[in-house]
């Protein structure tokens, strides 16, 4: 039976989401579609799948990307569904544990793609922000308006800041052990 | 200057592609080849081998030596499989010359240190 469940991730919960999907898996929901906000699940057996949540280095449109995904494809894993640059893989639990990445280097460049990715939307929003604000100096009419956008940009670029500083926490613990260990 | 260490990851592979091989068989081999101990997860390995075609360490074959051009207008339809290269072979005699190296001053001096000398 088909279950959809509509739910709010931010951007840099990446981590938080996936281990939900596999919360979900353990349930016996097994995740069949991705949209915006919105997790489609059919039953599977309790445990059958783990879910891994992947960030693609090219843009959507790319042939590259979909090399990469048929490379994973051919070792067994599953693609669910795609949300912008985010991929859902699945793969059936048998004895290995499923993971797309099995060294620090490889894990730092999949933090280094996101981290990217929210500073632009969080540049863009800081850019437009200024616009806004800069707007309601010029057109004192407008200025609700105006201003209402503008303080809604600022907001979404301090997200993304705080955001970004959290994965580049992740990122840092990882490069220092990266300096002792493979 | 002598070359930087490769990764453990690396190392395996180029010591897999000694004989053609796609993707899912390296990271089978490799588990094999250590014992269990090293698993390559794909997008890893995938990384990995492209900068190793890049390097020219390693080249993609067809079943018989297809060019590079051809495989890639029937991309999908047959998986890829790897081959080590001349260069390749070299980067890795050298790599087990440096592994030779380590492995004998740390026996060395370890041991040494053990008798209480």
């Amino acid at each position: 039976m088909r279950k959809v469940i509509h739910k709010w991730f931010w951007l840099w919960d990446f981590d938080k989401e996936e281990k939900w999907l596999n919360e979900m898996a353990s349930k016996g929901l097994g995740l069949v579609a991705v949209g915006w906000c919105r997790y489609e699940f059919e039953d599977c057996a309790p445990g059958e799948y783990k879910i891994c949540l992947d960030f693609l280095e090219n843009k959507c449109s790319s042939v590259e990307n979909e090399k990469y995904i048929a490379f994973l494809e051919e070792t067994g894993a599953q693609q669910v569904g795609r949300m912008s640059r985010w991929v859902y893989f699945r793969k059936k639990v048998s004895g290995e544990d499923f993971q797309i990445f099995s060294d620090n280097a490889s894990r730092i460049r999949y933090l280094t793609r996101i981290i990217r990715f929210i500073a632009v939307i969080g540049g863009m929003n800081f850019y437009f922000g200024c616009y806004n604000m800069f707007m309601l100096f010029q057109v004192m009419q407008y200025h609700v308006y105006i201003n209402f956008f503008g303080v809604i940009n600022f907001l979404i670029a301090a997200a993304c800041g705080l955001g970004m500083s959290r994965i580049a926490r992740k990122r840092k613990k990882l490069k220092t052990e990266q300096q002792i260990f493979e | 200057m002598a070359n930087p260490a490769m990764t453990e990851a690396v190392y395996y592979i180029m010591l897999s592609l000694m004989k053609p091989m796609h993707g899912y068989g390296i990271m089978q081999n490799v588990e094999q080849l250590s014992g269990g101990r090293v698993r390559l997860a794909a997008g890893t390995l995938y990384g990995a081998i492209n900068t190793l075609l890049e390097k020219g360490w390693i080249v993609a074959v067809a079943g018989e030596n297809v060019s590079e051009k051809s495989f890639s207008r029937d991309r999908g339809n047959r998986k890829k499989e790897y081959l080590i290269t001349e260069q390749g072979k070299e980067m890795l005699q050298d790599e087990i010359d440096r592994l030779q190296e380590l492995l004998e001053n740390g026996t060395r001096i370890l041991l040494r240190q053990g008798d209480g000398k």
